[in-house]
Order: C-alpha cells, then sequence, then structure tokens
C-alpha cells in the first residue's frame, strides 16, 4: 500500500513542485509519465527516501516516512525499496555475486532472497562471478534487477528503464519487470515520459 | 562481505596508484626505520665496549683516533708510549683500574692485541673451550674470529706485521691457540688476545727504530703527522728500558677525576689522554647532521605518500560517485560510506609500514654484512624499537589525515544530486 497527501518539494527555495496524490492498494502497480523537467526524478526519490519533502507526507506499507531521519531513510530504503536506475550502477570493485552479498550486508535485518534464484530467473546466473564491467549492457540492467530484489523490497521503483531500448526490449524489460515484482509479492512503480509504457499498466498518474 | 572488505576490494580494483602509495609510504619508513636501528646498535655497541673505561693513555695524535684505536680496535693507534711512562700514571692515587694494551701484528686482518689479565676482567670475558695463557705466543681467540677462520684449540698460525693481511709476516715466531673466548658482544669478539712478552717477543730480534719504520711505511700519508711528532718523543726514551705499549684504558677511582686527570697528562707529560664517552658524542655529533638531513628527507617521503593516499582517493571518489550513491541506496548509511574511505586509506598506511620495516630489516642484514667485511664489526638487533612505535602513529595519522577531507565530502554526499546527473 502506497499513499501520498499533498507532496510538496522545492529546490532551495526556486524551483517548485506540487505533486498529485498517489493512492495505490496492495499488489497494483504505477505508471508516472511526464515530461523532462516536470519533476519525475524528484518524485522517485522522494518515494525512495533520497530526499525529503518539503510537506506532505509518504506512506509505505504503513509507515510515514517524511519525517525520518537521514540514518533512518538509509535503514527503512535498504529494507523495503529496490531502484531500478535507467543506467545500471554496481560497487565497480565486486562481482555481481559479491555486489548481491553487499546490498544483504547492508541490510542485515531483511531476510534476503536467494543471491543464486534470482539470477536465475533474470537468466544471467553465469554472470555470477563476473565484474560488472565484464557484462553486457542487456546483462547489466538485468543485473541492476537483481540488485533491486535481493532484500525482497516492498516496492520497486524503476527509473526510466526503458527510455534507451527499442521496442521489443521495450516490452521484455517491462513484463520482466512486472513478473519478478509479483513473484516477489512487490509493488512497482514506474517513472518514465516513454509513452509506450502506457499499454502495460492500469493505473497511469499524468504528471 | 562488510565495509571492511569492500574497502580492500577497492584497492586491489586500483592495484596501482594504491602500490604508488604503498612504496612511498614503505620507502619513507624504512629509511627512517634503517637510521633509528642504525643509530641505536651502533650506540649499543659504542657504549657496551666503553663499559670501565674513563680515559686512554697514548701517544700524541688524534684523541679521536686514539679512541677509535684502542676502545673500539678500529683505526690505527696514534704510536706508542713508553712502558716507564704509562707505569708512573698507573702509580698515581687516582688510578683506580688500567689495562695496557700493545699491538703489532695481526693475523687475517685480526688485530692481535698483547695485554694481561686485567683486559679479560675489563670486557667480563670467559672461556668457551680451552684456557687463557700462561706463556709466550699462546693467544685466546674471540669466538667470532675462532667461528669465521675455523681457529680451534690448539691451531697455531703465523702473524703479520702490522694491522693488514699484507705485512710481512713473523714466520720464526708462530702463535698457539690455547683457548676460544664466549660470545661477548663487544670487541674482544674480534679480537686475538695474548700477552704483553708475546708481543715484544715477536719484535725482539728488530731494533727500534726499525720497527718504528715499519710502521711509518705501513699507514696512510696523513697519518704520518702523528708519527713523525710521536719520534721526537720515542727518541727521548731510547735509554731507557726500551719496552713500549700502544696504550692504556684507564679506570678512575673517582668518577670526579675525569675533570682533572686528562688535562693533567695533556700539558705536563709527553703522552695524550683521552676521553672516550667525550670523544664519541664529538663523532656523533659530526655524524649528527647528516642523519637529521637524511632523517627529514625521510619524512618528507611520508608526507608526500600522504598527499598520494589523499589524491588517490579524492580522484577515486569523482570515479566512484555512482558505486557510492548506489551503496546509500541499499541502505548503507553516511558513516559506513565514509568508514569505508578510512579503511582504505589505514589499510595503506598500515601495509606500507609493514613493508616498510620488513626493508629496514633487509637493509640491515645488508650494511651489516658491508661493516662485518670491512670493519669486522657486525650489527644485530632485528627488534621492533620503541620509536618505530611512533613511526607506526605517524603513519596512521598520515593516513587518517590524507583521508579526512574525501571522507567528509563523502558523509555530505547528496545522492539525489549524483543520481540525477546521470
Amino acid at each position: 500500500m502506497i499513499k501520498t497527501e499533498s507532496l510538496k518539494f522545492s529546490y532551495d527555495g526556486r524551483k517548485y513542485f506540487d505533486f498529485p496524490d498517489i493512492n495505490l492498494d496492495t499488489g497494483e502497480n504505477l505508471l508516472i509519465i511526464g515530461n523532462s523537467g516536470i519533476g519525475k526524478t524528484t518524485l522517485l526519490h522522494l518515494l525512495a527516501g533520497i530526499l525529503k519533502p518539503e510537506s506532505g507526507s509518504i506512506n509505505i506499507s504503513g509507515t510515514d516516512i517524511s519525517k525520518f531521519s537521514d540514518t533512518e531513510l538509509d535503514k527503512f530504503r535498504g529494507d523495503n525499496i529496490g531502484i531500478v536506475f535507467q543506467k545500471p550502477h554496481f560497487i565497480s570493485s565486486l562481482t555481481i555475486n559479491e555486489n548481491l552479498k553487499l546490498a544483504k550486508y547492508l541490510s542485515p535485518s531483511k531476510t534476503s532472497g536467494d543471491a543464486k534464484k534470482i539470477l536465475e530467473s533474470l537468466n544471467i546466473k553465469d554472470k555470477y562471478q563476473q565484474k560488472p564491467n565484464q557484462l553486457s549492457e542487456g546483462e547489466k540492467q538485468r543485473a541492476s534487477i537483481a540488485l533491486a530484489l535481493i532484500n525482497s523490497p516492498n516496492l520497486i521503483l524503476a527509473d526510466e528503464p526503458t527510455s534507451s531500448l527499442d521496442d521489443f526490449n521495450c516490452d521484455n524489460v517491462i513484463k520482466l519487470l512486472k513478473k519478478q515484482a509479483k513473484d516477489h509479492k512487490a509493488q512497482l512503480i514506474v517513472i518514465t515520459h516513454d509513452a509506450r509504457l502506457k499499454k502495460h499498466f492500469k493505473n497511469n498518474l499524468n504528471l | 562481505m562488510n565495509i571492511f572488505k569492500l574497502s580492500i576490494k577497492n584497492l586491489f580494483y586500483r592495484p596501482l596508484s594504491s602500490l604508488l602509495s604503498l612504496l612511498l609510504l614503505a620507502l619513507g619508513v624504512s629509511m627512517i626505520s634503517l637510521l633509528v636501528l642504525i643509530n641505536s646498535v651502533v650506540q649499543d655497541q659504542m657504549n657496551n665496549n666503553l663499559k670501565g673505561i674513563d680515559m686512554v693513555v697514548g701517544a700524541k695524535g688524534s684523541p679521536l683516533q686514539l679512541i677509535l684505536s684502542s676502545v673500539y680496535h678500529v683505526d690505527s693507534p696514534t704510536g706508542n708510549i713508553s712502558l716507564k711512562e704509562a707505569r708512573s700514571i698507573e702509580k698515581n692515587p687516582m688510578v683506580g683500574n688500567s689495562v695496557p694494551l700493545l699491538y703489532g701484528d695481526n693475523y687475517e686482518g685480526f688485530r692481535i692485541v698483547g695485554t694481561n689479565e686485567k683486559f679479560i676482567e675489563l670486557y667480563n670475558l670467559s672461556i668457551e673451550n680451552g684456557s687463557f695463557w700462561d706463556d709466550e705466543f699462546e693467544v685466546v681467540v674471540g669466538k667470532k674470529i675462532a667461528t669465521k677462520l675455523n681457529l680451534k684449540v690448539g691451531d697455531t698460525f703465523v702473524t703479520s706485521h702490522g694491522l693488514r693481511q699484507t705485512g710481512e709476516s713473523h714466520a720464526d715466531t708462530p702463535f698457539t691457540v690455547v683457548g676460544i673466548t664466549n660470545f661477548s658482544n663487544s670487541v674482544a669478539d674480534q679480537l686475538i688476545l695474548t700477552s704483553a712478552e708475546s708481543v715484544w717477543g715477536v719484535h725482539g730480534d728488530h731494533t727500534h727504530d726499525d720497527e718504528e719504520h715499519d710502521h711509518d711505511e705501513e699507514h696512510d700519508h696523513d697519518e704520518e703527522h702523528d708519527h713523525d711528532e710521536e719520534h721526537d718523543h720515542d727518541e727521548e726514551h731510547d735509554h731507557d728500558d726500551d719496552k713500549e705499549i700502544t696504550a692504556m684504558l684507564i679506570k678512575f677511582n673517582s668518577p670526579m677525576n675525569v675533570i682533572q686527570f686528562p688535562r693533567y697528562i695533556n700539558e705536563n707529560t709527553n703522552l695524550q689522554s683521552a676521553v672516550p664517552s667525550y670523544e664519541i658524542s664529538r663523532l656523533f655529533k659530526l655524524f649528527g647532521f647528516g642523519i637529521e638531513t637524511i632523517n627529514l628527507l625521510a619524512y618528507l617521503i611520508i608526507v608526500v605518500s600522504g598527499i598520494s593516499i589523499f589524491i588517490t582517493l579524492f580522484n577515486s571518489m569523482k570515479e566512484r560517485k555512482y558505486d557510492m550513491a548506489l551503496i546509500r541506496t541499499l541502505g548503507g548509511s553516511r558513516l559506513q560510506l565514509s568508514s569505508m574511505l578510512v579503511y582504505e586509506a589505514i589499510v595503506l598506511t598500515i601495509s606500507g609500514f609493514i613493508l616498510g620495516i620488513i626493508l629496514s630489516r633487509l637493509g640491515l642484514v645488508f650494511i651489516s654484512s658491508l661493516m662485518e667485511s670491512s670493519f669486522n664489526y657486525s650489527l644485530n638487533s632485528y627488534g621492533i624499537l620503541n620509536d618505530e612505535f611512533w613511526l607506526l602513529a605517524i603513519s596512521i595519522l598520515i593516513g587518517l589525515m590524507a583521508c579526512l577531507i574525501p571522507s567528509i565530502q563523502v558523509y555530505k554526499m547528496d545522492i539525489s544530486k549524483t543520481l540525477s546527473n546521470e
């Protein structure tokens, strides 16, 4: 269950954002669509607890995170939220397996998933012992989904996951994300300007 | 996987810049530690050999040369003094104990010292094998020599004149080894000891003047000056009992005597007196400037290694900003991120320190073997010295300073900005 109310944010008191309320029941996914500069990434960062709102509330699975301290947000994010970035990020000095292990270490209170099973379901089990820079772009994106899933999050946030993909791969990635979210009993929120994704989501929110 | 392991992995991920910082620090640490080691070993050895010697009396010349030759047995003697004069000093009520020393010959570069049982008491020598000498041409061999030249009790050898192997040999008067001393960690380990009579005996068939001439030829030119002075003085005594000794080690009855007695000898006799502790501290002061300079240079290298660690961390922060933002999004705290950089700096400095200590020990082995071949002196002390704990503290401090700014920046990092700049 994800609920935001009269969420407001500003950068240094100059750029103001006033976001529409989100009301998402458990098991539901959401597509947030809008053009560049309209505050899509800001909204994603607010939902992820990377930014703190100026006013309003963010309620994720019954917890209001809008008043949390930085440390509380770090912990909450590690335990409950998985983020899939537009460009996949990893700890470059670690292998894929070690990246997953580090994610487990950083969120110790959470019973995490089986790294091998997750990689297998993403079809990159054989990349287990490789460094991120040895992977192809597609493999990197799937490995970054694994990193978002490893701590069994309640919420998966995906930031422009398809913007650089052709139609065929766009469909594949979004199906994969939806399947993984369903398998892990997580809710999926995709933030994008990519209109191709509209057909995949029942709930659309236009910014 | 934890933050510490992650730091180690990060260091190995940038092997070249890690290696550069490591080597710089190891170089600085090894230089300082080697200086400290040599200083402490040399001072230890020097002081150990000074025990019980308040003053040395010998022929006129350089006081430092007199000390080096008769206390440390490394330089050439300043010349000889007459036994009669030496005896008159011995009788002075201020003199507590005196040990005569008589040089003339060497065997394979090791000095043969004619002396008496007081020398044995002075250096607290004991016999490992055999006995002390009680007849002419019997010698007791220092432990180090016996090991090196493989000498055993009952062996005989022929000595060569002077203090270098190239001297004419005294084939008609062979010496017999009657004893080998226990290891005493003093100069006595590298000396061949015999009675004064033996040395007189070897040189007995030479006339006095001949002997002195041999001496002159054998010394370097710059030392001849000293000998010339001494010639005048020798001639005065030629009509006396022509027995001579090279030097005499003296212990006073009261430590206060060290203030008046050496001056009395220098002003009122043809002999020279030198106070070892004074000459040695003068020698260390001479070395001191060079040692200080190298020391300063070494600390400079350590500071540069700190700067190198700083630059490495600082540059890597730009490369790794997404890595670090990712750690935060995965639930890592600001503190964990900063501690990652601190660990990296500390691991580098501590391993650099350990590498430096190992290098300095290797250097000491090398220098010791070099010294042993040219001075018959060896250095041995491989333990960790107090000064080196200071060096460890300084290294860690440098590491902490190097990671201070990067870790504060990482602590304050705005991950939202970092992530939206992609």
